[in-house]
């Protein structure tokens, strides 16, 4: 297949992908509401979609509404919500063919549907409503191309960049909140805030039901850390991530004749260090610069299959 | 007597042959099932079109160009005589276009000057001496015809770059299949829907010497062009890649598309973008959808493009008069298909009788095209024809003036009534090394507003099925 097409399945992937994990910070932001200092609740929210900076240039302070706008909407933002659904739609529309009808029309369908969306719709008395819609745009997405893609090359692109942008959200909204997991921290453990926080980590990956039924028992920061960088079963975790990053891999290994690249040697090296680490030595060696390390990682990756596939 | 041939009374009123079975069905069927039938089909095209016009913002896209439910018959005899005249034609066209670009007869024998060939803005320089597979310039040739009796047909137009319409003809046909099922029962209709498989082994045909399994691609400007979506479901149909400029690149004179398996070699290009955007190299140099080098590649003969660049001096208005000499000359054939006999405002004594008859003469622009920039005489007021005469006389060589046709007329539904409108052919005429294949039909235009002769698309013409029986009508 075409490299451009390969590039636009792959990016069209990570901007609905992205989107999603927009979502899913503004609502762990929120609904840390009254519990902490909203101001720094937001501003980790920023800092996680990366824009802290752009947002810095475009307003003096960080207020819960101005954040929430900037995230979703910001005219200055290019990562906003809104700039990645309309990201992901030139890049299905630039390869058109080498998409499934249905897929085009969950992309199209919601772009249509975001053209009636106006600034009462980020407002704080409709912006949850709003942020429903946001995850129901990649729900379906991946709805449709799971259910309707022939299992060829294109598919596995559309996937693979469904899991690299997944990966890099999980470590990033991790690093945030780094400091909240780490054992010296905590205010003794129980602590009110201490729980909010660390379910609030666990909101921002839709984890809380799934952190009751793995450890069934009240939140700790370092069960927090496992569940969300190690364990296979939690579909957001750097794992669970990673194992399917090297099986596209090797289903495109596989669809080229066996040709591998540096993608695989370095996708499968990380992969390897998750299924057998040991969060005890995640901490011993520094959560933070772990995490830093894993996004440092991922972008890399990322360099490596368009060099592989896409150049 | 009718003022015009209409195809289904011819000038007598009586039903003919070809359309016995189609006119009992007309007659049968109810209006408000007719009305019903093209509701639907409107709806049916809206659905693809919708999908298209996105591509364009929802602009008034060619996608959404009128269809008309009834369809144009031809019958087997009529087709054949066609089919061979445009055989003919394409052949003579072909060799006319490798004696321009090669050895020059046509100039040597006096009937065209080598001034007049070089000096047209169509001709290609970096063409000339090149060698093209099966000596074929024009692979696909788009040559528009119009009726005016029961025998007689005429060769408006020869479009020998890239012709557009194709993609109508054959969703037509599916859309009055899915509509019709019944009437296709009751008529015999030859189909249409090899024609990407015959596009496809016209190309293949073609490609550079020696090259058993040659990988052919589509070549389009892109999203915005209007036209794409003929370009990426003739592709999908073919089922080749649909590749745009930054998709291909040259090294070492041969051409390469970029996947994802690494650069895989491309022996043949389809190309629907115009010479002047090919390769900034050799043409326009600010062109940013072609592909450097490409001509180079193509000169060395190791890719072949379709059609040929310079392929267009084939099709141009002036030229177009000395196509029924052309095939004297390299045939040795008398012309199946006649000429619309044509002045060359060029020449004085021409200009001198268009200018007196300017209200019987349809005036055109040389290199004029899609219904702009002419002047229907009958049709116009004494002060636009004035005001034409006036550009006549400052720029005389830019026009060719031509009889006004009495284009037949096909029953066509207007409003609650099948009503005769003027309609056009364009069948599509593929030439490969290993001969030529011609899908029996073409695309018809029809002009919708009562009396009106235009049947472009850009002046609100509209499309209609084309039948070829397989058999006689009369059988």
């Amino acid at each position: 297949m075409l490299s451009r097409a390969a590039d636009a399945l792959f990016w069209l992937a990570r901007y609905m992908e992205r989107l999603d994990n927009l979502a899913r910070l503004i609502e762990a932001a929120q609904s840390m509401a009254g519990v902490s200092s909203e101001a720094e609740e937001w501003r980790s929210a920023l800092t996680a979609a990366g824009v802290e900076e752009l947002y810095d240039d475009a307003h003096p302070v960080v207020t819960p509404d101005l954040a929430a706008r900037f995230l979703c909407s910001g005219p200055s933002n290019p990562f906003s919500i809104m700039n990645c659904l309309e990201l992901a739609r030139v890049n299905a529309r630039a390869m058109r063919t080498a998409l499934t009808r249905d897929m085009w029309e969950a992309v199209n369908q919601g772009w249509l549907e975001s053209r009636t969306l106006d600034e009462r719709n980020f407002s704080p008395a409709l912006l949850a409503e709003t942020l429903d819609w946001v995850r129901t745009l990649s729900t379906r997405f991946s709805g449709a191309y799971e259910t309707t893609m022939l299992r060829n090359e294109n598919y596995w692109f559309v996937r693979l960049g469904t899991f690299v942008e997944r990966a890099d959200s999980t470590a990033r909204i991790l690093d945030v909140k780094y400091h909240l997991l780490l054992p010296e921290n905590s205010s003794g453990v129980g602590g009110m805030l201490d729980y909010y926080q660390w379910t609030s980590v666990l909101r921002a990956v839709s984890a809380v039901r799934a952190y009751q039924w793995v450890y069934r028992e009240e939140v700790k920061p370092w069960n927090v850390a496992e569940l969300m960088i190690l364990r296979p079963e939690m579909p957001r975790s750097l794992r669970a991530c990673y194992d399917n990053i090297t099986g596209c891999l090797d289903e495109l290994a596989r669809i080229h004749g066996g040709k591998r690249g540096e993608c695989h040697r370095q996708a499968g090296a990380i992969a390897a260090e998750l299924r057998y680490g040991r969060i005890s030595d995640i901490f011993q060696s520094g959560l933070h610069e772990r995490l830093t390390d894993y996004i440092d990682r991922t972008r890399e990756l990322g360099d490596q299959i368009a060099n592989l596939y896409m150049r | 007597m009718r003022d015009f041939f209409d195809d289904m009374h011819g000038t007598d009123g009586d039903i003919r042959a070809a359309y016995r079975t189609v006119a009992q069905w007309l007659a049968e069927t109810p209006h408000e099932t007719l009305a019903t039938k093209r509701e639907e089909a409107e709806r049916l095209f809206r659905r693809v079109g919708i999908t298209f016009a996105v591509y364009t913002e929802g602009a008034d896209t060619e996608r959404l160009i009128p269809f008309d439910i009834i369809p144009r018959v031809l019958d087997a005899d009529e087709w054949a005589m066609l089919e061979r005249g445009l055989k003919q034609r394409v052949a003579a066209l072909n060799r006319f276009l490798g004696d321009v670009y090669g050895p020059r007869e046509i100039v040597r024998a006096g009937k065209l000057t080598d001034a007049h060939i070089d000096s047209h803005p169509a001709y290609c320089a970096q063409m000339q001496g090149v060698q093209v597979p099966g000596g074929i310039y024009t692979h696909i040739a788009g040559i528009d015809l119009v009726r005016t009796g029961a025998d007689e047909f005429y060769v408006l137009e020869d479009n020998c770059r890239t012709p557009s319409g194709v993609s109508y003809m054959l969703e037509n046909r599916s859309v009055m299949m899915r509509l019709f099922p019944e009437l296709f029962a009751r008529v015999g209709v030859a189909p249409v829907a090899r024609y990407p498989q015959d596009l496809l082994a016209t190309l293949r045909s073609v490609a550079p010497g020696g090259e058993e399994d040659p990988c052919v691609v589509v070549l389009t400007p892109g999203q915005f062009n209007s036209a794409y979506y003929e370009h990426s479901f003739l592709a999908d149909e073919m089922g080749v890649e649909l590749v745009e400029g930054i998709d291909l690149l040259v090294s070492d004179k041969k051409v390469y598309m970029r996947t994802t398996d690494g650069l895989k070699r491309v022996h043949v290009i389809y190309r629907r973008i115009d010479d002047d955007f090919l390769d900034p190299l050799a043409f326009r140099a600010d062109s940013v959808l072609g592909v450097a080098g490409l001509m180079e590649a193509y000169r060395a003969g190791n890719v072949t493009l379709a059609n040929a660049p310079g392929a267009g001096i084939a099709d141009d208005k002036a030229i177009y008069m000395h196509v029924p000499e052309m095939i004297r000359f390299y045939l040795g054939e008398e012309p199946i298909l006649k000429n619309v006999p044509t002045w060359d405002c060029a020449n004085e004594g021409a200009l001198a009788y268009v200018l007196d008859h300017l209200e019987e003469l349809v005036v055109k622009e040389t290199r004029g095209s899609g219904g702009y920039g002419m002047l229907v005489g009958p049709h116009a007021t004494k002060r636009a024809r004035e005001a034409f005469a006036k550009k006549l006389r400052q720029s005389p060589s830019a026009y060719v003036a031509q009889p006004t046709l009495a284009l037949s007329t096909c029953p066509t539904f207007a409003g609650d009534k099948a009503a005769p409108r003027h309609v056009d052919l364009r069948p599509f005429v593929l030439s490969g090394a290993d001969g030529v294949r011609i899908v029996p039909g073409g695309l018809t235009r029809v002009a919708l507003q009562d009396g009106s002769l235009v049947v472009n698309s850009s002046q609100g013409g509209g499309t209609k099925d084309t039948w070829v029986l397989r058999t006689n009508g009369d059988r």
